[in-house]
């Protein structure tokens, strides 16, 4: 109880102070729109040519949003020193993780189905039909990255060159959600739409390890 | 302050060091603080006083030793912090930075925390708050239109919500205005009376050193005075201003 009631007050805390600022939607939205957009120029975006490099350019510009989404998660906690309060004031300190992560899949989720359509429209491959998959594979990647990206965020916050570490060791860490996350797209987005249920069952085995990892040593992370 | 006293806990710092890299910012530190004590931390720059203060919060590991806060009226077993764990302990922390969000508004602030450390009657503690550092009519504004004295309030209201029995204050008086320190002044010696044991770093003579009952120099992180007369508590606190 304490637990759930902790982190609801800290996503709103989260969700309150990003949509006062909008640091993190602005930056990610106009990131992932400028990598779609560009690349609709260098390529024929033929359907055929579509679903053989969308997938993977739209992962990438999600993958490179969200380490820049990841990046001020806990360093915007340094500048007050807040972070210590809240260590001070919570029983549980995986509530801290889990707003934050929570947070995270809310904004990634959020500015990828606002640049899906702009996908679709820009690269001539037909969403609608697949949306509900879609929106799953979506939630499933995007929970990956935001639960490795933020326990890397707490580590790279205390480190320096700060700026340098998240990306460092962020990107290697989610290629196999990359791979995956990939891999279930291109079936989707395929003429005869299918679910890659291997790639699916992969995304959730690893955000359950990845989540049970962090609430296990989550703690150690935040300590000076 | 604070409608009822408190359960009283002391600090106990049993040899405790910390090490940073190759830098000792405190060296085998001996010290007992009674429950009820209101003691006042002085030194230098970099002698240790904020480290001090941080390992007793938990918010800081020590390298060695280990921490107690024993409780007279309780027969329960003191909790104890040894190098190795960290212990929740029910203390207030006012540090150097101010711990609150500059995105929102000061009575945001104080419910988020409120709400955290599960006070009671959240939104009547916050008000209370609110009104006692002069802050009611500014409650809707966002922190970061603050000056640093208001700034400083939000801080100290924080470290009071949830009426803690040890206070741990880095500085407390920073940034306050002359009414500021005597409101400051003012509320120490009532949670000092009522039981609250207060440790505090400061810097010279005060409205609030004037409430210390012992002091204590530190010195590049070793403890080198501890008095408990009056005058040789002023003359600690003014030499180590010096």
């Amino acid at each position: 109880m304490s637990l759930l009631s902790s982190t609801s007050a800290l996503l709103g805390k989260e969700l309150r102070t990003e949509f006062r600022s909008r640091e993190l939607l602005t930056t990610t939205v106009v990131f992932i729109l400028m990598v779609i957009v560009l690349f609709s120029f260098t390529f024929d975006p033929s359907y055929t040519e579509s679903r053989r490099f969308g997938p993977g350019l739209l992962w990438l510009a999600f993958l490179f949003a969200a380490s820049l989404m990841l990046q001020p998660c806990f360093l915007r906690e340094q500048t007050n020193d807040t972070l210590s309060a809240l260590r001070l004031s919570v029983s549980d300190p995986f509530a801290i993780f889990l707003a934050k992560l929570i947070a995270n899949t809310m904004f990634l989720l959020f500015t990828e189905l606002l640049m899906l359509p702009i996908f679709a429209i820009l690269y001539n491959v037909p969403v609608l039909r697949v949306l509900g998959q879609l929106i799953l594979v979506f939630f499933l990647g995007s929970l990956g990255v935001s639960i490795a990206g933020t326990a890397l965020s707490a580590i790279s916050a205390q480190a320096r060159m700060r700026e340098l570490l998240l990306p460092l060791l962020l990107l290697p860490l989610l290629t196999p959600v990359l791979v995956s996350s990939t891999q279930v797209t291109v079936g989707l987005l395929d003429p005869s739409p299918f679910v890659e249920w291997k790639g699916i069952g992969f995304l959730i085995v690893f955000d359950v390890v990845f989540l049970t990892a962090l609430w296990l040593f989550g703690e150690y992370l935040l300590e000076e | 302050m604070t409608s009822s006293g408190f359960s009283p806990t002391g600090i106990r710092f049993e040899n405790i060091e910390k090490r940073y890299g190759g830098l000792a910012a405190l060296r085998r530190i001996r010290l007992e603080v009674a429950p009820g004590e209101c003691v006042a931390l002085a030194g230098r720059n970099g002698s240790g006083k904020t480290t001090l203060l941080r390992i007793a919060a938990g918010l800081a590991r020590p390298s060695s030793g280990e921490l107690t806060f024993p409780s007279p009226g309780s027969k329960a077993a003191a909790p104890t912090a040894p190098s190795n764990s960290r212990v929740k302990v029910d203390a207030g922390f006012v540090a150097h930075a101010t711990m609150v969000y500059d995105e929102l508004t000061a009575e945001e602030n104080l419910l988020l925390f409120a709400r955290l450390q599960q006070t009671p009657n959240v939104v009547a503690r916050v008000e209370k708050l609110l009104r006692e550092v002069g802050l009611f009519d500014r409650r809707d504004s966002l922190v970061r239109t603050f000056s640093r004295g208001m700034r400083q309030r939000v801080a100290i209201a924080r470290a009071l919500l949830h009426e803690p029995s040890i206070l741990l204050l880095d500085e407390p008086g920073t940034g306050l205005d002359p009414q500021g320190l005597a409101w400051l002044a003012a509320t120490l010696r009532q949670l000092r009376d009522a039981g609250c044991t207060i440790l505090m770093s400061l810097h010279g003579e005060s409205e609030i050193s004037m409430l210390a009952t012992r002091a204590i120099r530190l010195d590049a992180g070793l403890l080198v005075a501890d008095t408990r007369t009056g005058a040789e508590v002023r003359s600690i606190l003014t030499f180590a201003d010096a």
